[in-house]
């Protein structure tokens, strides 16, 4: 029963700070609206016995990702942003196709049947403790793509670099 | 107990919210913010499966993910920045050089 409440409160705030998300003006705002999002998605984490992804969750997306956004956010004009359209001319076409496929995704739900069960059941996750289990899991099923992932983030930081240097200061 | 068709409804409309974002917003930093959030709904969706299917697959899923939305925000919003200062704009509907 208190978990149901928690899972709707949080459905409530992730959905509520969504819709405020798109539609204000002031992209701060947004920004920092979905910052209350990604807070309430950990907290689902936690409600699916999934603590370290929960902090993953608030370290990397609430503390890198989004701070990286407001640093972009405050680089470009800002001022102008407040006073002019936000939405694109066909905007109405737009909401008509996220609409309709809102309700295709919500239509196909009861449809879906689960498959057969893992060998992780929770009982086990909370006995080697989620962080634990998720290494585990990790390296040695994951080792492959666990490797990958770390090539891209060596990607991300020198196409980070290389795209924000400045030409001009560069040949001077 | 939470039914699993709950997270999966929340899922589909953080999906389909991300979607209307990034449909109908001028603004590319937004876009890119809605990006985030149809990620983060597929990230909903896999740790919710996971857990009722006693797998940790989902959560190491939702770990690459979480690596490759950091690494896709880097990128992109390097782009913008490349973007703002050759065009001194971040709307869409201005980048139209291919338009004939």
């Amino acid at each position: 029963m208190v978990n149901q409440l928690l899972f709707l409160y949080c459905a409530g705030v992730i959905t509520a700070m969504g819709l405020l998300a798109v539609n204000f003006k002031n992209p701060v705002y947004s920004v920092l609206s979905v910052m209350v999002l990604f807070f309430h998605v950990a907290g689902l984490y936690l409600l699916l016995n999934a603590e370290f992804l929960a902090a993953i969750q608030i370290i990397v997306y609430a503390g890198a990702i989004l701070v990286l956004y407001l640093f972009v956010l405050f680089l470009v004009s800002l001022r102008k942003e407040v006073k002019i359209e936000r939405f694109i001319a066909s905007h109405k076409i737009s909401t008509l196709v996220s609409l309709a496929l809102g309700g295709c995704l919500l239509a196909v739900i009861p449809s879906f049947k689960l498959g057969a069960k893992g060998q992780y059941p929770v009982a086990r996750v909370e006995q080697l403790t989620h962080t634990k289990a998720m290494g585990l899991e990790l390296y040695s099923n994951y080792i492959l793509p666990f490797e990958i992932a770390g090539l891209i983030l060596l990607i991300a930081v020198i196409g980070g670099l290389v795209l924000a240097r400045n030409e001009k200061e560069v040949k001077e | 107990m939470i039914p699993l068709s709950w997270y999966m409804a929340l899922a589909a409309i953080l999906f389909s919210i991300g979607t209307y974002g990034f449909l109908v917003r001028r603004n590319i930093i937004i876009m890119f913010l809605c990006m985030e959030l149809m990620l983060n709904a597929v990230n909903i969706n896999l740790v919710a499966m996971s857990h009722y299917l006693d797998s940790l697959a989902g959560h190491n899923f939702v770990f690459f993910i979480i690596t490759v939305a950091a690494a896709e925000a880097a990128i992109g919003l390097g782009l913008v920045i490349v973007l703002f200062r050759n065009k001194k704009t971040i709307y869409v509907d201005h980048i139209n050089e291919l338009k004939g």
